[in-house]
């Protein structure tokens, strides 16, 4: 039920922004996150839940990091 | 560290046995989807969990969705998940064709249209879901109290997910480590699931629905074996402390209850209910606490638990099928047994 799809945001009008779906244009909500045009976001059941990282290369290298600290405690 | 090592380390893993679970829904459709059970050792068992909403809600809270819908000016406002779950006897669908009034939205926000439009109807949105669909009721609610809307009422089934996990693990299902749900993640933060991994030893991954993602999860967690801790290895959108302004505007107009959850009966608060204040826009949510089985063979309550496969139930894809659906789980596309079935998973 609860899909989230990441889109981006192309126009914000007030609380309505146009998210931008690999091509498909589809009205969300925003409210529960600042967001400007250019955000990527994540959108659940028409809503904006978050913004999502673009640098998640640099994240996951800080996860494995993180992943070898623990196996060598 | 690269994806083929992590892959050959899964494959190959020889350790003690462990049993991991993914919660969410979600992840059990992306699982089968992306053909993870093969991919594994022998030695590391996936169970599905109780992470779907539609999955988990109580069969009176269907029936009261029913009356309603058979109300004179009324019209039950629903994602299309819910249409197909039966209630003590019918589902949404069966009272649509019966005359009752039910529509299907993509956003609980479409209501404040149907509402504008049709002044003597009274909608009632049928909102279920976890915490990644909560703060979506807070902005509607925002809005029914902003423009005095009154012909809008919310009938809840909301839950909170830390308190069916440690339902479980306080209950003895048999688990070492927890995919924890993603999307709820976005919005709790991985942080909920802390005091849970620290009291009963249990690693949590936080995932996304890649099947890289959950590989790196299941990686993670086996190697954490026997420890507390939370890895969150879906950094793109989950933080340590989620979405603060959508935890906030939860809190504004829930409040914690008890909840019922299909099969598992009463979890202490393991719910939300619209504050005391905001009681005029419940529609009925607080007494829906009965829970009867359609079919009394069906096995949903030990399928969300762990405790069996889909495919041990006896009914599993002779008397149920996801076209004749005896349990919630066989309804909704991220349910246990439906996943099983339309993907013929076998272990
Ligand atoms: S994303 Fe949320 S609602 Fe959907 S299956 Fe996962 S936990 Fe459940
Ligand atoms: S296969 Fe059908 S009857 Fe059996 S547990 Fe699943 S939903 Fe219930």
């Amino acid at each position: 039920m609860c899909v989230a799809l990441p889109g981006t945001v192309l126009e914000l009008d007030g609380d309505v922004a146009i998210v931008d779906f690999s091509g498909n244009q589809v009205r969300a909500r925003a409210g529960l996150v600042p967001v400007v045009p250019g955000d990527r976001v994540l959108v659940h059941a028409g809503c904006i839940l978050q913004k999502v990282s673009t640098d998640t290369a640099d994240e996951m290298e800080d996860l494995f990091r993180e992943i070898d600290e623990i196996l060598s405690e | 560290m690269d994806l083929n090592t992590i892959k050959q380390f899964l494959y190959e893993y020889d350790g003690p046995d462990m049993n991991i679970m993914e919660v969410c829904g979600s992840h059990t459709a992306a699982i089968a989807k992306n053909g993870i059970p093969g991919l594994l050792s022998k030695k590391i068992h996936l169970i599905s969990g109780p992470g779907c909403p539609v999955c988990v809600t109580p069969s009176a809270y269907i029936d009261r969705l029913l009356e309603l819908a058979k109300q004179e000016n009324t019209c039950v406002v629903t994602f299309g998940d819910l249409l197909r779950v039966p209630g003590s006897e019918k589902s949404l669908r069966m009272i649509k064709g019966e005359g009752g009034r039910v529509e299907m939205v993509y956003s609980p926000m479409d209501i404040l249209e149907m509402a504008k439009n049709e002044p003597e109807t009274c909608f009632v949105f049928a909102a279920v879901g976890f915490e990644t669909t909560t703060p979506v009721y807070a902005l509607l609610m925002q809005e029914l109290v902003k423009y005095d809307i009154k012909n809008v009422k919310l009938l809840t089934a909301l839950k909170t997910m830390p308190e069916a996990i440690g339902f479980l693990c306080e209950n003895g299902a048999p688990i070492d480590g927890f995919i924890a749900p993603g999307h709820v993640s976005v919005v709790t933060g991985s942080k909920i699931f802390e005091p849970i991994a620290e009291k009963y030893d249990i690693p949590f991954g936080v995932s996304g629905f890649e099947g890289a993602e959950i590989l790196t999860a299941l990686y993670a967690i086996v190697k954490m074996r026997g420890q507390g801790r939370v890895i969150n290895c879906y950094p793109a959108v989950v933080t340590a402390e989620g979405n603060v302004e959508a935890q906030e505007s939860v809190e504004t107009f829930f409040e914690p209850a008890d909840a019922v959850w299909r099969g598992m009966g009463s979890i202490p608060g393991s719910g939300r209910i619209l504050r005391e204040e905001y009681a005029v826009f419940d529609a009925g949510s607080r007494d829906l606490t009965e829970d009867k089985k359609k079919n009394q063979a069906c096995r949903c309550d030990q399928v969300l638990m762990g405790k069996i496969k889909p495919t041990e139930c006896p009914l599993f894809g002779k008397v149920c099928t996801p076209l004749k659906p005896q349990g919630a789980c066989m309804v909704s596309t991220e349910g246990n047994c439906f996943s099983w079935y339309s993907n013929h998973r076998e272990v």
